[in-house]
């Protein structure tokens, strides 16, 4: 293992203060060193929260910023916050209104988000959630429930975080962004494993000229392992397990938002970008927004993870608003 | 006296605090299997910062178990962090103001600490998880105790049910947590969390066996 590191417990901590320095304009440190805020929040909106394990760079601190996210609690790497973290976040963003939490269904998140909403009504602080189960290989549809929060995550702070920046209440950012992961689809394609800096070797493999179909962001598996396909054939089966979920039909329009996992070159993911567009476009699907880049990774895993979102009006306003963080800045259209 | 003074008692954590930190890396190793591989680490971290603070203080027994699901709770994270929290914070709470543990308030605190987890998490016995642990070992001292068992009988049938119900684990296909989406491929493997339940139970009573002599 060869990476850029001092002691391998300290990656969280350092990788923090890093963030810090290079984007003060935009986020903040707060009394809690696993909470980062936004420096710009206008007077009087609804906080909105998110938080997560690290690893997954841009996600979580990255979507901190104007017209997204207002604080995200910072877990080690792939572990969740502790509940304190997001009790803090949830204190850090609370100007009256009561706090939106967003954030992706995995058991650890699940239960300290329960925890800090506890505590938050100890202080008479309203929480209300929306949970992200936006990865359809993780589950089935019957079952939406028990899916895992996917790259889909982001269109949900985006939509909600568009809706709080615009004075939406709290309701309203909840109704929205629940909105928007009902919409939303994703799914994963790993070509290699990934490496905990502290562990120092892969805790799972991916054969050499094999792929694993649905993977998910900590490596969990997915629905098959397949021999190594071409773009083409990757684009293919990836909206095989998309398309059909929602379902998505023709003259629908669409988000689409096209995360590398980490260590795959962004030139192959315009490769792929480029299949997915043919093959939406011969279904009669319009894109109506698109993005790909590492929106979502998984230390330095190597694939994608492909993530369609079907738009109506609103939707597509909140989806416009202009917004800025490390991870997404957009002007408005 | 049957039982051991409170007071006394800071040993015990320091027991278990030692058992976590000696098997950090079978831990990580176990969890690597099936689930992220992480948690030996934090669970060696937090049990570790933990040692730190108790350091020399004279603490209590339900002193030092409540410092250390403070510390598992409020700085650790993940899902272990709540878990092993509340059941330690539940734990001393119950016992807090008793100046000698005997078995019946023993047993009142694997209650405490038992109910204290179910209230965060949804899992049941079968599901491979910590539970398949706690719940066999809870009994078997109940049982032992209601039988007319001495207390340190009654630590002896707890840890010999706790080791069996992590055993129980190898062969049981996850229903919860990260490693329960690999549904058939998580059966053959132990569950990280029974194992680190297990040598925290063994710890606790064998440091309790001595104490109590």
């Amino acid at each position: 293992m060869q990476r850029i590191l001092n002691n391998p417990d300290d990656v969280v901590d350092e990788m923090l203060q890093g963030f810090l320095k290079n984007h003060a304009d935009i986020a903040m440190a707060t009394g809690n060193p696993r909470v980062v805020q936004a420096r710009k929040a206008a007077a009087g909106k609804v906080g909105v929260v998110t938080g997560g394990g690290s690893g997954h760079k841009p996600a979580f601190v990255g979507y901190v910023g104007r017209g997204l996210v207002d604080a995200a609690a910072v877990g080690e790497i792939f572990t969740s916050p502790t509940a304190k973290s997001f009790f803090d976040a949830f204190k850090a963003t609370d100007q009256g209104g009561g706090v939106a939490c967003l954030f992706g269904n995995y058991s650890g998140d699940n239960m300290n988000v329960k925890l800090a909403i506890r505590m938050a009504e100890k202080v008479g602080l309203t929480v209300k959630t929306v949970v992200a189960n936006d990865d359809v290989a993780s589950s089935p549809a019957d079952q939406r429930e028990k899916r895992r929060g996917g790259a889909g995550e982001i269109f949900m702070w985006k939509i909600g975080g568009a809706k709080a920046a615009a004075g939406g209440s709290l309701d309203e950012v909840i109704r929205v962004a629940q909105k928007a992961v009902n919409h939303t689809h994703s799914v994963g394609v790993g070509l290699s494993p990934c490496t905990l800096p502290a562990v120092g070797h892969p805790n799972f493999e991916i054969k050499d000229g094999t792929m694993e179909l649905g993977i998910g962001h900590h490596g969990e598996p997915g629905v098959e392992i397949v021999p190594m396909e071409t773009a083409d054939q990757m684009a293919t089966h990836m909206l095989n397990l998309i398309l059909p979920d929602h379902p998505f039909q023709e003259n629908d329009e669409v988000a689409v938002l096209l995360s590398g996992l980490g260590a795959t070159p962004i030139m192959e993911l315009y490769v792929l970008f480029n299949e997915v567009a043919k093959k939406l476009n011969d279904k009669g699907i319009r894109i109506y927004r698109s993005y790909v880049g590492n929106y979502f990774t998984s230390l330095e895993m190597m694939g994608a993870t492909l993530t369609v979102m079907k738009l109506d009006d609103e939707l597509k306003i909140l989806l416009d608003a202009e917004c800025e963080s490390m991870g997404l800045t957009q002007f408005g259209r | 006296m049957d039982g051991f003074a409170n007071a006394a008692g800071k040993s015990i954590v320091m027991k278990m605090i030692a058992e976590i930190q000696a098997n950090k890396v079978y831990l990580s190793d176990i969890d690597g299997l099936i689930g992220d591989g992480d948690h030996g680490m934090n669970m060696n971290k937090g049990f570790t910062l933990c040692k730190e603070r108790l350091g020399r203080n004279a603490l209590t027994f339900t002193e030092s178990l409540a410092a250390l699901g403070d510390i598992l709770f409020n700085e650790i994270g993940g899902s272990m962090g709540p878990i092993y929290g509340m059941i330690f914070i539940e734990m001393a709470e119950y016992a807090a103001k008793e100046t000698v543990i005997t078995a019946h308030v023993f047993a009142g605190m694997l209650d405490a600490g038992f109910n204290g987890l179910g209230d965060i998490v949804q899992a049941r016995v079968g599901d491979k998880t910590l539970i398949d642990t706690f719940v066999p070992a809870r009994d078997a001292f109940a049982e032992a105790t209601a039988s007319g068992l001495d207390f340190v009988c009654a630590l002896q049938k707890f840890k010999l049910s706790s080791e069996n119900g992590m055993l129980s684990t190898k062969d049981l296909v996850s229903r919860f947590g990260r490693s329960s989406r690999l549904g058939e491929r998580s059966r053959g493997v132990l569950d990280a969390g029974a194992v680190s339940c297990n040598l925290i139970f063994q710890a606790m009573a064998d440091e309790m066996i001595n104490l109590i002599k």
